[in-house]
C-alpha cells in the first residue's frame, strides 16, 4: 500500500520534470524511463495486493479534515496489476518511439501524471478521491489527445472526447450522491454499509453504467472512444485503449459489484444487452474501417462488450444465487480485461510502429511490410492470433471461459435472462469470428502482398526499444495462453470478493489443465493445443519435404494472381470487407455502393463510392446536437432582458415553486 | 398558557404585522422622499420586533441586532439613500408604479400564498416562529415585487433592502439562530447597500440617469 502510494506521488512528481527536461533531445528518456520504473512498482504493489490482506491509508491530502482514503484489496490489485502492466509496455516502448516528436513537452509533462491518475482512481476509497484522480485522469488523457492539436481532426476529437469525459463525470457525481443518501456519507465503507431501496439502486446502475460506460467505450457511448484513442500519441493511445478502459470497468465493479451490495437479476439483463450489442457493432465497424489505428480503437470497443457480457453474466447469476457461476463470469471477464490490456497494446505498438515507418495508418496504402519489417510483423501477427481468439493463445482462454459460463446455466427461472443469454452467445460467437476477419484484413493487407506505396516500399525495422515492448507483450500474450492458470488463480481472490465464489484452483493440476467447473464437463490445455499445433506443423512440413518431388520443371510463369505489374490490382482493405459489408452493413449501416460506369468511348475511370452511415451518431448524438442547438437559440433572447425582467422572472419562477409546494400537499 | 404568554404572542404578531403592512405602504409610495420615509418606518418597525424577540426568548443579543437594525437600517442607509436622492437631483421625481389597485391585489394575493405555503409545513414549530415565519416570507415577496414594478434604481435598491429585513425577521424569529446569523444578515445589508451606492454613482456618471430603462436601452437591450 505506501509502495502504491509513494508511487503514484512519485509519478504526479515527476511530470513537472517532464516539462522541463522536453527542451532537450534526450529530455524523453528520463521521464519515460522514470515511468517505466514506476510502474514496476504499481505492478509490485498491485501484486501484493492481490495476494495480501486488504490495506487502508488514510493521506493528510485533498480536503481538508477529511483527507484522501485509499484502499487496496484484491480488486484495486488485480487493476493496479493491469495498470502497472501496460504503463510499463507503454513506457519502453515510448522510450524509442518518441525519439523524433516535435513538440515532446505536449506529450512529457502529462504521461507520467496520467499514469498516476489511474492508479489513483483504482485505489480511491472515498467519493471524493475517486472523482478527483477520475477526472484527472479525463483531463490529461485529453490534453495527451490534443498533443498534436494541428493535425486534421484531432481538435474535434478532443472536443468530443470532453464532452463526453464531463458527461462521463457527471453522471458519476449522481452515483455517488444517491449511493451516499442523505447522510451523505461519502466513504465508500458507508455506501457498502447502506442498502438502497430498489428505485434508487436501478438508478445507480444507469448512471454508473453512463459513467463507466462512456469511459470504457460501450454503445452507444462508444463515439468519442475511435476519434480519441486514435489522435493520441500512439503510447498513450495503447495506454488509452489497453488501460484506461480497464480503469472504467473497475469502476464499474466498484460501483455495481461492491459499493451498490446484492443487485436484482434483470441489471444483469440490461448488462448483457449492452456487452452483446457493443461487441458487434464495434467490430463490424472495425472490420470496415481503413485506418489501423482506428480499426483497433473500434475492436477494443468490441473487447469492452466481451467484458461486459462477462459482467453482466455475473451479475444475473449473483442475484439468482448462483455464486460459482457468478465467479466463473467474472473470472473469464477480467481474465479477458487482462488479455485486452496485453494484445491491444501489442497492436497499438505495432501499429505505431507503422506509422512512424511509412507515415500513413491507412491500410490502402501499406502492404508488404513484412519483408522489411520482419520483428514488428511478427509481433503484430501475435498480437492478431491474440485478439482474434486462436489457441494456443492468450485471447482464446478467455472468450471460452465466458462461453463456459453462458452454457453453464440455461434453464434459469427468469425469462429476461432466459432470453438474452442465447442471444449473447451468439452475439459473442458472431463478434468472435467477425474480429478473425477483421485481424486477418489488418495483417494480411497491411504486411502481405506488395507495397501499395511509395512510402511502404521503402520502410525500414523500427527500432530496438519498441521491439522489445512488442516482443515482451507478445510473449506474454503466448504465456498467459500457455499457462492461463497462474494468471486465473491470481483473479480468484477478486472473484472470491465481489462474488463469494471463484473457480477451483487451476494450477494444482500436473498437467496445467483449465477445469472451469468439472472436468466432465469441459477442459482446455493450452500446452497440449500448443504441442499439437507445433508437432502437426512439424510433420507436415516433414511429409511435405520428403514425399514432395525434388524434380526441377521449367513452365509457364505463374502470375501469383496479379497478372498485371500494379500493386493497385491487389487485394484492398475495402475489397476485402465487401461481403462482410454487404451482408451486415446493409441494415445496421445503411451503407450502398454506386458504380458510376462511363460510357463507351468516354475515358474518364469508372468510379465506385461508398456510404456508411452510423446509426448512433444519425440515431442519437446528431438529433441530440441540433436539439441543444434550437433550445440554444430559443434562449437566446434571455440574455437581453432588462435588470427587472430578469427580477420578474426570479420572481415568477419563486411563486411557480411557491405553488407547486401548496398543491403538492 | 398564561395571559401573560398569550399577550407576548400577540404583540410579535402586531409587530410582524405590522412590518408586513408597512411593506404594502411601501408598494404605493411613487415619490422617492416618501418611499425612503417608508423605508425607515419599515427599518423601525423591524427593530421593535427584533427588540421584542430579544425580551421573549431572554436572548440580549437579539438587542444587538436591533440596535443594528435600528442604527443602521432605520436611520443611516435611509438618510444616505436621501442624500443621495437630493445630489442627483431626483427628489422631485414621480416615478409611474403600474396600476396601484392591480400591485396591491398582487401583494395580498403573495400574503395569501406565503401563508398558505408556510403553515402546513411548519405545524410542529414554535407557534410565535411559526407565525413569525409566514409572515416574513410575505414581506420577502412583497419586497420583490417592489423591486419588480419599479423602474428607478434606487427604489429598487429599497425594495432590495425591505426583502432583507424580512430575511432578518425571519431569523430573529427562529429560536436559537446563533447571533453570528444575525449580525452577518446586517452587516450584509449595510455592505449591499455601500456596493449599490458606488454602482449607481458610477451609473449616473456614465448615463446620466439611474432610470433603468435608460441604462438598458444603452446597453442595447429590448425593453
Amino acid at each position: 500500500m505506501t509502495v502504491a502510494a509513494w508511487t503514484i506521488l512519485a509519478l504526479f512528481g515527476l511530470a513537472p520534470f517532464g516539462a522541463l527536461t522536453a527542451r532537450f533531445p534526450a529530455g524523453r528518456v528520463p521521464i519515460y524511463g522514470g515511468s517505466l520504473i514506476l510502474c514496476a512498482g504499481l505492478f509490485y504493489a498491485g501484486l501484493t495486493g492481490l495476494a495480501g490482506p486488504t490495506e487502508h491509508l488514510i493521506l493528510p491530502l485533498g480536503l481538508p479534515w477529511i483527507g484522501t482514503h485509499l484502499r487496496l484489496d484484491a480488486v484495486s490489485g488485480f487493476f493496479l496489476v493491469l495498470t502497472g502492466m501496460g504503463g510499463a509496455g507503454a513506457s519502453l516502448f515510448a522510450v524509442g518511439y518518441t525519439g523524433h516528436d516535435a513538440h515532446p513537452e505536449r506529450v512529457l509533462a502529462f504521461y507520467p501524471a496520467f499514469l498516476a491518475a489511474m492508479a489513483l482512481v483504482v485505489l480511491a476509497d472515498d467519493a471524493f478521491t475517486f472523482l478527483f484522480a477520475w477526472e484527472s485522469m479525463s483531463l490529461t488523457s485529453w490534453a495527451l489527445v490534443k498533443a498534436h492539436h494541428r493535425q486534421a481532426g484531432n481538435a474535434q476529437a478532443g472536443f468530443i472526447y470532453l464532452i463526453m469525459a464531463t458527461f462521463s463525470g457527471l453522471a458519476l457525481l449522481l452515483t455517488f450522491g444517491l449511493l451516499a443518501g442523505p447522510a451523505g456519507g461519502y466513504s465508500f465503507d458507508a455506501m457498502r454499509a447502506s442498502h438502497p431501496d430498489l428505485a434508487v439502486a436501478a438508478v445507480v446502475l444507469v448512471t454508473a453504467l453512463i459513467g463507466a460506460g462512456s469511459k470504457a467505450g460501450l454503445v452507444p457511448l462508444h463515439v468519442w472512444l475511435p476519434l480519441a484513442h486514435p489522435a493520441a500519441p500512439t503510447h498513450v493511445s495503447a495506454l488509452m485503449s489497453g488501460v484506461m478502459t480497464k480503469v472504467a470497468i473497475y469502476g464499474f465493479i466498484r460501483i455495481v459489484f461492491d459499493l451498490l451490495g446484492p443487485g436484482q437479476w434483470w441489471a444483469g439483463t440490461v448488462v448483457l444487452a449492452l456487452g452483446g450489442l457493443t461487441a458487434v457493432l464495434g467490430v463490424l465497424h472495425a472490420l470496415m474501417e481503413r485506418d489501423l489505428k482506428r480499426l483497433l480503437a473500434y475492436s477494443t470497443v468490441e473487447n469492452i462488450g466481451i467484458v461486459f457480457i462477462g459482467l453482466g453474466l455475473a451479475l444475473a447469476f449473483r442475484a439468482t444465487g448462483f455464486q460459482a457461476g457468478a465467479g466463473l463470469a467474472l473470472t473469464a471477464a477480467l481474465f479477458h480485461a487482462f488479455n485486452h490490456t496485453l494484445f491491444k497494446s501489442l497492436l497499438f505498438f505495432g501499429a505505431g510502429a507503422v506509422l512512424k515507418a511509412t507515415g500513413s495508418g491507412d491500410l490502402e496504402t501499406l502492404g508488404g511490410l513484412i519483408h522489411r519489417m520482419p520483428w514488428t510483423a511478427f509481433a503484430f501477427l501475435a498480437g492478431c492470433a491474440a485478439i482474434a481468439g486462436l489457441p494456443p493463445l492468450n485471447g482464446f482462454v478467455s472468450e471460452w471461459l465466458t462461453f463456459q459460463a453462458m452454457l453453464l446455466r440455461p434453464d434459469l427461472p427468469q425469462w429476461g435472462l432466459k432470453l438474452i443469454i442465447p442471444v449473447d452467445a451468439a452475439a459473442l460467437a458472431l463478434a468472435a469470428a467477425l474480429a478473425a476477419a477483421c485481424f486477418v484484413r489488418a495483417f494480411g493487407i497491411a504486411f502481405l502482398g506488395r507495397p501499395r506505396s511509395e512510402a511502404a516500399a521503402q520502410v525500414r525495422e523500427t527500432d530496438a526499444w519498441s521491439i522489445a515492448a512488442m516482443l515482451l507483450f507478445a510473449m506474454l500474450c503466448l504465456a498467459a495462453g500457455l499457462v492461463p492458470g497462474a494468471v486465473l488463480d491470481r483473479i480468484g481472490p477478486v472473484a472470491q470478493a465481489l462474488t463469494g465464489a471463484n473457480m477451483p484452483r487451476q494450477m494444482g493440476d500436473a498437467w496445467l489443465t483449465i477445469v472451469p467447473v468439472a472436468a466432465s464437463r469441459s477442459s482446455y490445455n493450452g500446452l497440449l493445443v500448443f504441442a499439437f499445433i507445433a508437432v502437426s506443423v512439424l510433420l507436415t512440413t516433414t511429409a511435405v519435404h520428403w514425399f514432395g518431388s525434388r524434380a526441377i520443371r521449367r513452365g509457364p510463369a505463374w502470375d501469383c494472381g496479379f497478372p498485371d505489374p500494379s500493386p493497385a490490382t491487389q487485394y484492398s482493405a475495402a475489397g476485402f470487407a465487401q461481403p462482410l459489408r454487404r451482408v451486415f452493413g446493409t441494415v445496421v449501416f445503411q451503407s450502398g455502393e454506386t458504380v458510376d460506369m462511363p460510357p463507351p468511348g468516354d475515358n474518364r475511370a469508372a468510379k465506385i463510392e461508398q456510404r456508411i452511415a452510423d446509426p448512433v451518431w444519425d440515431w442519437l448524438y446528431l438529433p441530440l446536437g441540433r436539439g441543444t442547438i434550437w433550445v440554444a437559440n430559443r434562449m437566446n433572447a434571455v440574455q437581453f432582458l432588462t435588470i427587472r425582467r430578469y427580477l420578474g422572472l426570479v420572481f415568477i419562477t419563486l411563486i411557480v415553486l411557491l405553488m407547486a409546494l401548496t398543491l403538492w400537499q | 398558557m398564561t395571559a401573560a404568554h398569550g399577550l407576548s404572542f400577540d404583540i410579535a404578531h402586531m409587530l410582524a404585522g405590522g412590518l408586513v403592512l408597512v411593506s404594502f405602504m411601501m408598494l404605493y409610495q411613487d415619490r422617492l422622499t416618501a418611499l425612503l420615509h417608508v423605508l425607515g418606518l419599515h427599518a423601525f418597525v423591524l427593530s421593535l420586533s427584533v427588540a421584542w424577540q430579544a425580551h421573549i426568548q431572554d436572548a440580549p443579543g437579539l438587542y444587538i441586532a436591533a440596535g443594528i437594525a435600528l442604527g443602521f437600517k432605520a436611520i443611516l442607509v435611509p438618510q444616505a439613500l436621501r442624500r443621495m436622492i437630493f445630489r442627483m437631483g431626483l427628489h422631485r421625481e414621480i416615478e409611474t408604479v403600474g396600476g396601484i389597485g392591480l400591485t396591491m391585489l398582487a401583494g395580498i394575493a403573495l400574503v395569501a400564498l406565503s401563508l398558505r405555503v408556510m403553515l402546513p409545513v411548519t405545524v410542529h414549530a414554535d407557534p410565535v416562529a411559526r407565525e413569525d415565519i409566514a409572515l416574513a416570507l410575505s414581506v420577502v415577496l412583497i419586497g420583490l415585487l417592489t423591486m419588480v414594478t419599479r423602474r428607478n434604481a434606487i427604489s429598487q435598491v429599497v425594495g432590495f433592502m425591505s426583502l432583507e429585513n424580512g430575511i432578518n425577521l425571519a431569523a430573529t424569529g427562529a429560536r436559537g439562530m446563533p447571533l453570528v446569523v444575525e449580525i452577518s444578515v446586517a452587516f450584509s445589508v449595510l455592505i449591499a447597500f455601500i456596493v449599490i451606492g458606488v454602482f449607481l454613482f458610477r451609473i449616473r456618471e456614465r448615463f446620466d440617469t439611474v432610470d433603468a430603462v435608460a441604462i438598458d436601452s444603452a446597453r442595447g437591450g429590448q425593453r
